[in-house]
């Protein structure tokens, strides 16, 4: 038992320097100047930089249009699948896994492929790229919705709310919405995070995403580049302890999975 | 007779907006490529692009890809258990486990080009751990042969996202062994060892292969960190597809979409297996 134990912690331990050297080497590579000397340059160049506001702007304003389009589709099939139609589910959980056998790269080919077609302020904005998130996002969003159906009596609460004369619209928002807060937190939070890290999509739709920013300066400055990492960690990091503190706050499973990449 | 019948077709209606959407940006797209792969520019039906899907280059390409997520699925999936089931061991303290999962969350998640820089400031020519090394221990890493921008390198950097996976997949099945098995396979007499070989690793088995078929496919689709820390030195079938797309390598734009379809075939081969160990690992489970 002290034996297996003590292995136990060596195996953590081993672990744990796996995963925080390069944070930490990423932290202190960023702030280097020269070969010698330290300082905050590489922040001050980048805050500096109009583009990188820019795209992570556009990057968060792609995240809330993605959320909002995905929970506006994802809430009421996964509420009536669940209350009506639970034959559907294997179907529907399929074709919510189904972005895990068409990866983002095959997605975004197809996706310039198949709607060629379209006129130009859809195939060359950036609407077919939310489209694309949307799909990206499913299967993260129906898991955390599916989780917090589940654990709800969604049929008492239906009925409940139907003797008393609501209509459909009124117990979806009124009624089961406010019952899944936890869930639709998570499942915006975790598209959040996939979003703003998203790379695949953006670049070879050709727009500038916060990912697609952050390879750009790559190319040509490596301290700036792990200045922006580290941020994009961060932002990482904040969306996952969203989700941790409204399932700790309101109660509920915890739902998360990995990303793109 | 009537009115259930009505009811029926009328809830059949409430899912139509998120079919109508995932058939049309999800089949629709998937199916494109397959006309796609078939059609040289010109629109005019070929079957060249599918047979450029056997030259040498296309070849080595899906062949890396395999190697890689084969070699990141076997030893994510080995280093995600051992660190999951110390985890999760008696011994530890609770806090252990949440941090763990929590970390885990994070880093499945911080993935792509963020990932590959933080591995370049580490390891890189110039990066801290490299500089450090050289300085202090003096070990000389790229003088050594060792390269971040090589198979071994990526295969590095990419375990930083599958072992974490591997730790968020495998936690509930580590929580599915029971302690009680343990101590009565103790009682007859077992070894740790034998406990392992006869009891625990059967119960694992089908939940492990799922969760390595899963890693497979989360590397084999794998694109911004290649990208980012290669810049296509190193020929994945997703870096090919992006310089084919990109115009960075002078080729039919079709051929992109071969590739593309030669991917969806593999992963979804991986896919039905996926389907069959889980409901194996279903049975196991009841």
């Amino acid at each position: 038992m002290r034996r297996g134990s003590w292995r136990s912690a060596l195996w953590l331990v081993l672990g744990a320097g796996y995963f925080l050297v390069p944070l930490l080497a990423t932290a202190q590579f960023s702030l280097k100047v020269t070969r010698e000397s330290y300082g905050l340059d590489a922040y001050r160049r980048i805050l500096a930089d109009p583009l990188f506001r820019e795209s992570l702007l556009f990057s968060f304003r792609l995240a809330v249009y993605t959320i909002v389009l995905a929970l506006a589709l994802l809430v009421p099939t996964a509420y009536w699948v669940h209350l009506k139609l639970p034959r559907l589910r294997p179907a529907i959980e399929f074709l919510s896994v189904l972005p895990f056998v068409v990866p983002p790269i095959v997605l975004v080919v197809g996706l310039l492929r198949g709607f060629r077609w379209t006129p130009n302020w859809f195939y060359g904005g950036y609407l077919i790229l939310v489209a694309g998130y949307v799909v990206l996002a499913f299967p993260y969003a129906y898991r955390a919705l599916d989780a917090g159906l589940r654990a709800l009596d969604i049929h008492t609460l239906t009925e409940a709310a139907q003797s008393l004369g609501a209509n459909w619209t009124t117990v979806l928002l009124r009624v089961i919405i406010p019952n899944l807060r936890t869930a639709l937190l998570s499942a915006a939070f975790l598209t959040l995070a996939i979003v703003m890290g998203e790379f695949t999509m953006g670049v070879l739709m050709q727009f500038t995403t916060f990912a697609v920013y952050i390879n750009y300066v790559g190319e040509t400055q490596a301290t700036g580049a792990a200045a922006l990492s580290l941020i994009s960690f961060g932002i990482t990091w904040l969306a996952m302890l969203g989700i941790l503190l409204v399932g700790r706050r309101i109660g509920g499973r915890q739902v998360q999975i990995g990303g793109t990449h | 007779m009537r009115a259930p019948l009505r009811r029926r077709s009328l809830a059949w209606l409430g899912v139509i907006p998120f079919f109508l959407y995932a058939v049309g940006f999800l089949l629709y797209p998937s199916a494109s490529l397959v006309a796609g792969a078939f059609q040289d520019e010109e629109g005019n039906l070929t079957l060249s692009l599918v047979r450029d899907l056997l030259t040498r280059g296309a070849r080595q390409a899906f062949w890396t890809s395999i190697k890689i997520s084969l070699v990141t699925a076997v030893l994510g999936g080995l280093f995600g258990l051992l660190m999951a089931h110390a985890a999760v061991s008696r011994g530890m303290p609770r806090w252990v486990r949440t941090v763990l999962t929590t970390f885990s969350g994070v880093a499945a998640n911080f993935a792509g080009v963020p990932l590959a820089f933080a591995f370049v400031s580490t390891l890189g020519i110039t990066g801290i751990v490299t500089q450090f090394l050289k300085d202090s221990v003096e070990i000389d890493l790229y003088g050594s042969g060792f390269s971040l921008y090589t198979f071994f390198g990526l295969s590095l950097v990419y375990l930083y996202f599958q072992i974490p996976l591997m730790i968020l997949v495998i936690t509930p099945a580590l929580d599915g062994l029971r302690h009680e098995w343990q101590e009565a396979a103790a009682n007859l007499g077992a070894s740790p060892a034998q406990y392992w070989r006869h009891v625990a690793l059967p119960v694992l088995l089908p939940s492990l292969l799922g969760a390595a078929v899963l890693l497979f496919g989360n590397s084999f689709g794998a694109y911004a960190t290649a990208a980012a820390l290669t810049s296509g030195q190193l020929p994945l079938v997703t870096v090919l597809i992006g310089q084919v797309k990109t115009g960075n390598v002078i080729s039919d734009p079709h051929f992109g979409d071969a590739l593309a379809l030669g991917m969806v075939v593999i992963l979804t081969v991986t896919m039905g297996l996926y389907a069959l160990l889980q409901r194996r690992a279903a049975r196991w489970q009841r």
